[in-house]
């Protein structure tokens, strides 16, 4: 770079004053204030006429929701009308990048966590090692098996009989949705979604290949596609949790098992969900505004990568939740 | 970007984008934060001065031993150097501002609403938070109060705020340097600040993910932390320190830069080896990911795991002897003055030597089962934390303040300033070695009357020390109004640097077309 004068470099985009952030802070707060008020069941204001919190957080989540809309409308205007330079183009990418490998640690967390209870917890509950010296004390009778359809507390005869603290009852499920055996693999659900997103993956790389030729109608068709798998692919995952609510006893609730498989799953599926948003709104700013250009598409390869993410999470978990 | 300079009045600060502006936000958040959760140290030594319950009940007790750990973490030390990151890098490194200014300004906005929640929570039935700063579980779930769920959502909008934030310091770094100013030509600070902003990015997540996971537990019957459902309490404590490790170098590689900027300023040579100084402060950060479970020695892991984390640990003080040594021999034979930043600097590497070797030997595992939890270990920590952290901004405040207000700081009352808050220091946290050692636990009101004199001694010395931060108030606002007015752009002869090529006061906008760096 030394070689540089400069006059070489573009003036970067400082935005003068903007009101974006404070409406960003302040609707995100009242948000997770009102979501803390509902958990609480706390109300507000004169008996008779209290304001229910729901109402708080609703209101909290409309206004971010919408201020993040103008937000990215925002920026796509100023990248449209010119303002952004290569070196702030540059600073967006760097962001999304860094952005994604934060996702990544929060996953990791929730990961580690199934690992440690997995390899470690659950053999000392059931008196493993040094560590396991309190089963005889605590949960006599529990033997470890994973997925662990009887807790620690059924192996006792329930939380009546437990000598530690009550944290409620934390009964074992019916059934598991672990690997049934490939007899039954037909039925499994996790093998499709398995199948459709990774399916999405690629479609949604033929779609960048196609956007790079300037291929506006492979474009729009194979982003289109993409977005209608990561749909099926959330209905599947409610047919999921709906069939283990009703059929396999299978509940939040359902000891550490339930616990680590709706809490990683959930939280897949919930970023499935914002990367589909995020690619159909790429979709509709494509087939509606014609934006996009072989050398600018930004928003197109932020959505894509994140997609690309949410992908590799699921290969995870289906390694680790279903099959191992 | 035109010309413009600020806008007038209060929607200045709401809507600015001016990485100046919000640096002065930050610093002046963090300020305030400090006064209040000084506050709270205050009762809890106004508490302990002497034995028996006088003030407060213990319940009250906890909730101030939560709140002024948490507050002084997360609200204080931590956007004290953020504030100072968004002043001193895009000066440092000749950008125009940082990477990404509207998301800096809503890292920024995020925190004041978050901590008036936390602290409204003292005034919300059950209680404020009483779990102590590091909430481990089953005291934050099973037994917490119900103003857990607003201290849950609290840390996930710090985390948000924290994320963001160094998001954008990693993009600044990244991108936005000057042409010429290769990696290792940049300043220290950062040089710290950089890493730093990669730690947080790294475990802030995982934060959020402890804290979902308690909010599960609390309020939707899942058992991660509940060995009934076959979860561990343990577990939290592995995923908290994953986190809480990595945040204390968080807290001290900012400092660390700082004071790797101004002992040369006042030694009047470069940094000694400073390629030395990156390797080490790179190594820190990498060797910050595999020690967590020095924490927690005493709750029973397998022999193999104490090993493993005691080996790791003492490693740390490798890298960083390295960067003690570098700053003595910086100063070794140079043309010295003590300016007050440099007595601060000064009195940063001796004392946090003592917290680092006190850290060693709380490192092995043998001798950690006697000083776990105790007075020793608050010592211990307050070592690095306030001779570390604050000495080290405290040290940053005089050293730019001359740049940022374009008027000069009192001396006198300067140099006041670190002599009461160096012997109200030690004054306060000496003793605690002692008492730590004879076995006073921490997070307790009340003791055994051996350890009133020390106890005693202690309260004093606080007291002193919290009446010295009013000072230094007293005198950075004093300068702003009435200080001498300054126009050199180099304050100090023997600064090195690109802050001290632009105009002083430096003006709104520096830098926006970018200097060539030889």
């Amino acid at each position: 770079m030394a070689g540089h004068s400069n006059t070489d470099y573009e003036t970067y985009y400082v935005p003068e004053q903007s009101k974006l952030a404070i409406w960003a802070s302040l609707t995100l707060f009242t948000t997770l204030f009102g979501a803390a008020s509902v958990l609480n069941d706390q109300t507000f204001g004169e008996p008779g006429q209290e304001t229910n919190s729901w109402f708080i957080f609703l209101v909290g989540l409309v206004l971010f929701l919408a201020t993040l809309f103008v937000w990215f409308r925002q920026t796509i205007i100023e990248n449209r009308a010119g303002m952004n330079s290569s070196q702030l183009k540059h600073s967006y990418v760097i962001g999304m990048q860094w952005f994604i490998f934060s996702e990544v640690m929060f996953f990791a967390a929730f990961f580690g966590a199934l690992w440690y209870v997995r390899n470690l917890a659950g053999p000392w509950l059931a008196g493993e090692g040094e560590a396991g010296r309190m089963n005889d004390l605590l949960w006599p009778g529990f033997e470890y098996t994973w997925p662990m359809m009887e807790t620690p507390q059924d192996a006792i005869g329930g939380v009546g009989n437990q000598i530690t603290a009550n944290n409620g009852v934390m009964t074992g499920p019916e059934r598991n949705l672990s690997f049934p055996g490939w007899s039954n693999v037909g039925h499994w659900l996790p093998l499709y979604n398995t199948i459709i997103l990774i399916t999405s993956s690629v479609t949604a790389h033929i779609a960048h290949l196609a956007l790079l030729k300037g291929n506006r109608k492979g474009q729009n068709l194979w982003l289109g596609i993409t977005v209608a798998l990561g749909l099926a692919f959330v209905y599947l995952q409610y047919l999921e949790y709906h069939e283990a609510y009703v059929e396999y006893g299978l509940f939040l609730n359902s000891g550490i098992y339930g616990t680590t498989f709706f809490m990683l799953t959930g939280f897949h599926g919930f970023h499935v969900c914002m990367g589909a948003i995020m690619l159909l709104v790429q979709w509709l700013r494509s087939t509606r505004s014609s934006h996009f250009t072989p050398e600018d598409h930004f928003g197109f390869e932020a959505s894509s990568w994140y997609w690309h993410f949410v992908d590799v999470v699921w290969v995870g978990l289906f390694l680790f939740v279903y099959i191992l | 970007m035109g010309a413009h300079g600020p806008a007038k009045g209060l929607m200045r600060w709401v809507t600015t984008t001016n990485h100046k502006d919000i640096g002065t936000m930050y610093l002046w958040f963090s300020f305030a934060m400090f006064i209040l959760g000084g506050a709270f140290a205050m009762i809890i030594r106004a508490e302990l001065f002497q034995p028996g319950l006088q003030i407060v009940e213990p319940e009250f007790f906890n909730q101030m031993t939560t709140m002024h750990g948490l507050v002084m973490v997360f609200g204080a030390i931590m956007p004290s150097f953020v504030g100072l990151a968004n002043w001193m890098i895009p000066m440092m490194i000749g950008a125009p501002d940082m990477a990404l200014p509207r998301m800096n300004n809503l890292s920024f906005w995020i925190l004041p609403p978050t901590f008036a929640l936390l602290a409204s929570t003292l005034f919300m039935e059950g209680g404020a938070p009483n779990f102590g700063w590091t909430f481990y579980a089953p005291l934050s779930t099973t037994y917490a109060p119900d103003t857990v769920t607003f201290f849950i959502f609290g840390v996930h909008l710090m985390g948000a705020s924290s994320i963001m934030g160094s998001i954008n310091i990693i993009a600044t770094v990244v991108n936005m340097r000057a042409p010429g100013m290769t990696y290792m030509k940049m300043p220290m600070f950062v040089w710290t600040w950089l890493i730093t902003a990669f730690l947080l990015v790294a475990v802030m997540p995982v934060l959020a993910g402890a804290v979902t996971m308690m909010l599960m537990d609390v309020h939707f019957g899942t058992s991660f932390f509940s060995a009934a459902g076959g979860g561990d309490p343990v577990l939290f404590q592995h995923i908290f320190w994953f986190f809480g490790h990595p945040e204390v170098y968080i807290i001290i590689l900012p400092a660390f830069g700082v004071v790797s900027q101004i002992i040369p300023t006042f030694s009047r040579k470069p940094l000694f080896g400073y390629d030395s100084m990156v390797y080490a402060t790179a190594s820190i950060a990498f060797l910050s990911f595999i020690v967590w479970a020095h924490h927690m020695y005493t709750v029973g892991m397998p022999i193999a795991g104490e090993l493993f984390f005691m080996y790791a640990t003492m490693l740390i003080a490798v890298p960083t002897g390295v960067k003690v040594f570098n700053w003595i021999t910086t100063m070794w034979k140079g043309a010295m003055t003590f300016e007050t930043p440099m007595l601060f600097c000064i009195g940063f590497v001796f004392l946090f030597t003592v917290g680092g070797f006190t850290g060693v030997m709380l490192s092995l595992a043998p001798a950690d089962f006697q000083y776990h939890d105790s007075y020793f270990v608050v010592a211990h920590f307050h070592y690095v934390m306030v001779a570390g952290a604050v000495f080290s901004m405290s040290a940053a405040v005089y050293y730019w303040l001359p740049k940022w207000c374009g008027k000069m700081y009192d001396e006198t009352m300067g140099k006041a300033h670190f002599w009461i808050s160096f012997i109200g220091f030690n004054l306060t946290f000496f003793p605690q070695h002692f008492l730590g050692l004879a076995g006073m636990p921490r997070r307790i009101p009340d003791y055994a009357l051996q350890f009133t004199d020390f106890n005693t001694m202690s309260s004093i010395g606080a007291f002193i020390y919290g009446a010295s931060q009013i000072l230094f108030l007293f005198n950075v606002i004093r300068t702003i109004v009435a200080g001498k007015p300054t126009s050199e752009e180099k304050t100090w002869d023997g600064a090195e640097g690109l802050e001290w090529t632009v105009p002083t006061p430096a003006p709104y906008h520096t830098f926006t077309t970018p200097p060539d760096v030889k």
